[in-house]
């Protein structure tokens, strides 16, 4: 249980760690708040020969407001998250999905562009990056990206990062106004990655019916996925009787899936069914509750 | 990789070690500098026995290399207990019987001095939510909530008065 070597660097400039990853490729790894990196090191599962520090780089941890989006800096530390006063006030799901994350002792070193880049198919980010509407945007020795989300994630701890390629800030979409959310999970154990989780957005006409909605599921296939399909089948459709059961029915019928240690294909389609109409049902009350204050 | 040279504040000294850059905090501030009261448990995050406070902020010392540490304050364990006697949380953890085999207590004390700090009167579920993250296998966790909601209330008073 203690890491192979490696050679450490600590730049304290952005362009600085850049030309080091430039430098060694595929050898060498960021470490952030290190609190996936270091345990798949102290395993072995992971042996960079180069450790590219980026705790000491400046201007990479902020939260702030731009233009109706809200942008957070690769540095930012889940706790920040968690009690960022703008962030519960302008998009809350975000604060909600930090809460969530891993133990109280974590949170305060974990960092969301780590979060973003491991791309675990259950982890609470990457969910809302989908639900959200995230824009990822990254710096290389050689220039600068910016990456939709549905595109960012390519499969399990799989993204399109490059080697060389750091992320530098997510934007991600407010809410408005009349808008509710919902975030629900199952997970076996509190501060577990969990088995299936789902987020939805939602608001609706003067007539009672579905105006915008977003549908987001993790822990379901090899990345997070957006239901945007049916989100367009589902708009028009009136909040009434057993709407919500049935969105998450027909997004349970879609989705095959797989089986494995934690639980099996048929429990995580159950899953589905139960924590999304649970998400909109959350997302419909709170959408009343802010319509009423 | 050879050994580079370091320097450390740990409980306000400062300490200069040698060390590997793969060696982890825990083992640096056992091994090299003697702060056994710092346990290691699971070495990958899980059991948060080995938690210290890293300006402040309660930190998995088996989750961070010691080298990443340079002009930060740590504290561990033992900067934490008074030169005389407990402090409240520790002497609210002795009166409750909150430890058995006390492998745990560190990471707990530790945890909870800064997250007592952030919330000063927490309600037992957010003591539970916070627990969550250090394992004990003696108590069965009722007397460490029982504890920790005992020293919150002794900071709260003593803190007015």
């Amino acid at each position: 249980m203690k890491p192979a070597k490696f050679e450490y660097h600590k730049p304290e400039t952005l362009e600085e760690a850049l030309a080091l990853l430039a430098e060694y490729g595929d050898e060498a790894r960021i470490i952030a708040g290190g609190q996936s990196l270091v345990p798949m090191m102290n395993m072995r599962l992971a042996q960079p020969a180069h450790l590219v520090d980026i705790n000491n780089i400046e201007g990479l941890s902020y939260i702030r407001a731009n233009n109706g989006s809200l942008e957070i800096g690769a540095l930012t530390r889940h706790r920040q998250v968690e009690e960022s006063s703008l962030l519960v006030q302008a998009c809350p799901p975000m604060p909600a999905a930090a809460r969530n994350i891993g133990h109280y002792g974590l949170r305060a070193r974990g960092s969301i562009g780590g979060s973003l880049a491991l791309a675990d198919p259950s982890a609470e980010f990457p969910l809302m990056a989908m639900l959200l509407n995230a824009e990822i945007s990254t710096r290389s020795a050689v220039g600068a990206r910016s990456i939709l989300a549905r595109d960012f994630f390519v499969s399990v701890f799989t993204t399109t990062l490059e080697p060389g390629e750091i992320v530098t800030q997510v934007s991600l979409r407010a809410l408005g106004q009349s808008e509710g959310w919902g975030f629900r999970w199952l997970a076996r154990r509190s501060g577990d990655y969990a088995i299936v989780n789902a987020a939805a957005t939602l608001a609706l006409n003067g007539a009672g019916q579905i105006d915008r909605i977003s549908l987001a599921l993790g822990g379901v296939g090899a990345t997070p996925l957006r239901l945007s399909q049916l989100e367009q089948e589902s708009r028009g459709k009136a909040v009434g009787g057993d709407w919500a059961r049935e969105i998450a029915a027909q997004a349970a019928a879609q989705i095959d899936p797989e089986s494995d240690k934690n639980a099996s294909a048929e429990f995580r389609k159950e899953l589905i069914e139960v924590l999304l109409a649970a998400a909109l049902e959350d997302a419909l009350r709170r959408m009343e509750g802010r319509m009423a204050a | 990789m050879s050994k580079l040279p370091i320097r450390l504040t740990v409980n306000g000294d400062s300490h200069e070690v040698s060390v590997e850059p793969r060696k982890l905090l825990s083992d640096v501030l056992r091994e090299d500098l003697r702060l056994t009261g710092t346990h290691v448990g699971c070495e990958h995050g899980v059991c948060g026995a080995c938690t210290v406070l890293v300006d402040g902020a309660p930190t998995r010392a088996c989750l961070i290399f010691a080298i990443q540490m340079e002009g930060r304050e740590i504290t561990t364990v033992e900067g934490l207990t008074p030169a005389e006697g407990l402090s409240p949380l520790q002497q609210a953890l002795h009166e409750e019987h909150g430890l058995q085999c006390g492998f745990c207590t560190p990471g707990i004390v530790t945890t909870f001095e800064a997250y007592l700090r952030e919330n000063p009167d927490p309600t037992e579920a957010d003591i539970r939510e916070v627990l969550a993250g250090n394992l004990c296998r003696c108590t069965g966790y009722q007397n460490i909530v029982r504890a920790i909601g005992k020293a919150a209330k002794a900071m709260r008073e003593g803190a007015t008065t």
